[in-house]
């Protein structure tokens, strides 16, 4: 009886899980796996229509991309993101999250849908209202810093401004996302340890940083590998704000690639682009989990 | 001490007040240019609300322009999205969490590992697949990614795992087939997550650009975002007009998570449990 119960449940499970995988299998792992051997190949619009045509050309692809400026360029602008944007939104989010925790606030579920609301908008329709907040002339923002006696600046034409005015724009589009899971880390402190830190004299910056900060760590891994390898995958804001520019400041690693396989068609230099750009990541994510991991 | 108290809880209001305005100044901002009239935005001072509001922006933009298309469009693609990958991503959610099969747990690693594998990494031949399956330029090809998702069968399975034994083996005493249980005992159980999963894929599927840019070819067949970034490119004086557009792609789904906020909460802290 036992053994019938278990061969029935063996097959259901495999019949439960079987649509999933096939799609999983057919739609991602196979053109991931593809992708590896594509980018050894010279596969280009002629190879679209032939692809017999297509040669294998060895590292050839990832010789050519590291001897590239422009790829150098754009990992650059790229790592900019990373490193500025990166730790700016973690610190924005922590910033509101502790501001919608704390004890004495009225209507913190409306503020923190309030910081939550750009999340959920769609990216390319924001990032079109905030190419005119940023107009050098009739943009609200340049208006603004007029008004506290600051010059105008050319935001997205500006190759030393372009970046950073993404930057702020990705900000204010995600803080709100990583708000909600400090806010989730900041609920599971027990109160105790506030008690405890209090009886012992602790101010109250002596307890957010001996008793918070060390709370949240698991939380700041967890956000921080998010953030990085979200960001590292920039593509809709310069596509849509700047298309790369001013002298390609704002071109990124995944806007090259996206040029290269879908304008130009030479999909196995775009495919060496998205392998390296996936290999800079996991030592990325590597990288912060030894970081992080030597702190606690 | 009382007046240190009250003057923190008033710094603390201000501060939080200042930061809901500043982050809701490009939306308010975004709605009141789209009842501009032709130039009122490109003035200076900028105008923070229109002289006299028209719905001019939003006749042209059904008159001349095709958004009632892309509306349509980006709403077929998001459904059914939202429709396949429940279905999928159930279905192997539960059989993750509560039936025993051979491999099991091997599987489901891997498919958790895969989630370090960007996108972007699978695009390239993933579009000359559907190349040759003759889905390129096709609502579906938009629609394929979606259809099952590592991510939502992870979040149907941590929430299947509460799902009592008992509850499941008294139905297989009972002489119900493992499809009965699922579709009788186990959706009505797992209601709320699956809302999360709609709200979810609903959102994803509907604000998704990159890959709709590289599969879609036709403008008769382009999404709200697509759409919305080729006409950005050859309306670029008309702000009034690109604001109106931009508010008809914003408004369902801001309208979407007011009303199921908390199902989409719970979904965001579910993804950050698996850190």
């Amino acid at each position: 009886m036992r053994g019938v119960v278990e061969s029935r449940q063996n097959r259901a499970g495999w019949a439960f899980v079987a649509p999933a995988l096939a799609l999983i299998g057919l739609f991602f792992f196979v053109p991931v796996l593809a992708g590896l051997f594509l980018s050894f190949t010279d596969f280009d619009i002629y190879a679209i229509g032939r692809p017999d045509t297509a040669r294998f050309m060895g590292l050839e692809n990832y010789r050519q991309v590291l001897s590239n400026p422009l790829f150098w360029q754009a990992l650059g602008n790229t790592f900019l993101f990373v490193i500025v944007g990166g730790p700016l939104s973690v610190l924005t989010s922590l910033v509101a999250a502790l501001l919608v925790s704390a004890k004495r606030v009225r209507y913190p579920g409306l503020f923190r849908s309030i910081f939550f609301m750009p999340v959920v908008t769609t990216l390319v329709a924001v990032a079109i209202v905030w190419r005119y907040l940023y107009h050098p002339q009739y943009g609200l923002l340049n208006w603004a810093l007029g008004a506290v006696g600051i010059h105008p600046v050319d935001w997205l034409g500006d190759p030393h401004w372009a970046m950073f005015a993404i930057i702020l724009m990705a900000v204010w589009k995600n803080f709100g996302y990583n708000m909600l899971i400090f806010i989730a880390g900041l609920q599971s402190i027990p109160e105790d340890l506030y008690e405890a830190a209090h009886l012992d004299g602790a101010g109250g910056w002596a307890r957010f940083r001996h008793v918070t900060l060390p709370s949240l760590a698991p939380t700041f891994l967890f956000v921080g590998v998010m953030t990085m390898l979200g960001n590292f995958q920039l593509f809709a804001e310069p596509y849509v704000m700047t298309q790369g520019g001013p002298l390609k400041a704002t071109t990124t690693v995944v806007l090259l690639m996206y040029e290269e396989g879908f304008r130009w068609w030479r999909m196995g230099m775009a495919a060496s682009l998205a392998f390296v750009l996936f290999v800079i990541m996991l030592l990325g994510t590597l990288i912060q989990m030894r970081l992080q991991g030597e702190r606690r | 001490m009382r007046r240190r108290a009250l003057l923190s809880t008033l710094v603390l209001h201000a501060a939080l007040v200042l930061g809901a305005l500043v982050t809701l100044t490009p939306l308010l901002w975004m709605v009141s240019a789209s009842f501009m009239s032709p130039g009122e935005s490109n003035s200076f001072p900028p105008r923070l609300l229109p002289r006299i509001p028209t719905l001019q922006n939003y006749v042209d933009l059904f008159t001349r322009l095709n958004l009632a298309r892309y509306l349509l469009n980006s709403t077929v693609v998001a459904v059914s999205a939202t429709l396949i990958s429940l279905v999928i991503n159930s279905m192997a959610g539960y059989a993750f969490a509560k039936l025993r099969f051979v491999g099991r747990e091997r599987v489901f690693h891997v498919l958790l590992a895969a989630l370090v594998i960007p996108g972007q990494v699978g695009m390239l031949p993933l579009f000359l697949l559907l190349k040759s399956m003759g889905l390129v330029n096709t609502m579906a090809g938009v629609v394929v990614p979606f259809m099952a998702g590592i991510f939502g069968i992870f979040m149907i399975r941590q929430y299947a795992m509460s799902i009592p034994d008992d509850l499941l083996d008294a139905a297989r005493v009972d002489g119900a087939d493992e499809y009965r249980i699922f579709w009788n005992i186990v959706i009505p159980v797992i209601q709320p997550i699956l809302v999360t999963l709609a709200v979810f894929t609903f959102l994803s599927a509907w604000n998704d650009f990159m890959w709709p840019l590289i599969v879609l070819s036709d403008d008769a067949k382009y999404t709200l975002p697509v759409a919305l970034a080729s006409l950005s490119g050859e309306h670029v004086q008309d702000t009034g007009l690109m604001m109106a557009g931009s508010v008809l792609t914003v408004l369902p789904v801001v309208v979407l998570f007011i009303v199921l906020q908390r199902a989409y909460i719970r979904g965001v802290m579910m993804g950050s449990v698996k850190g």
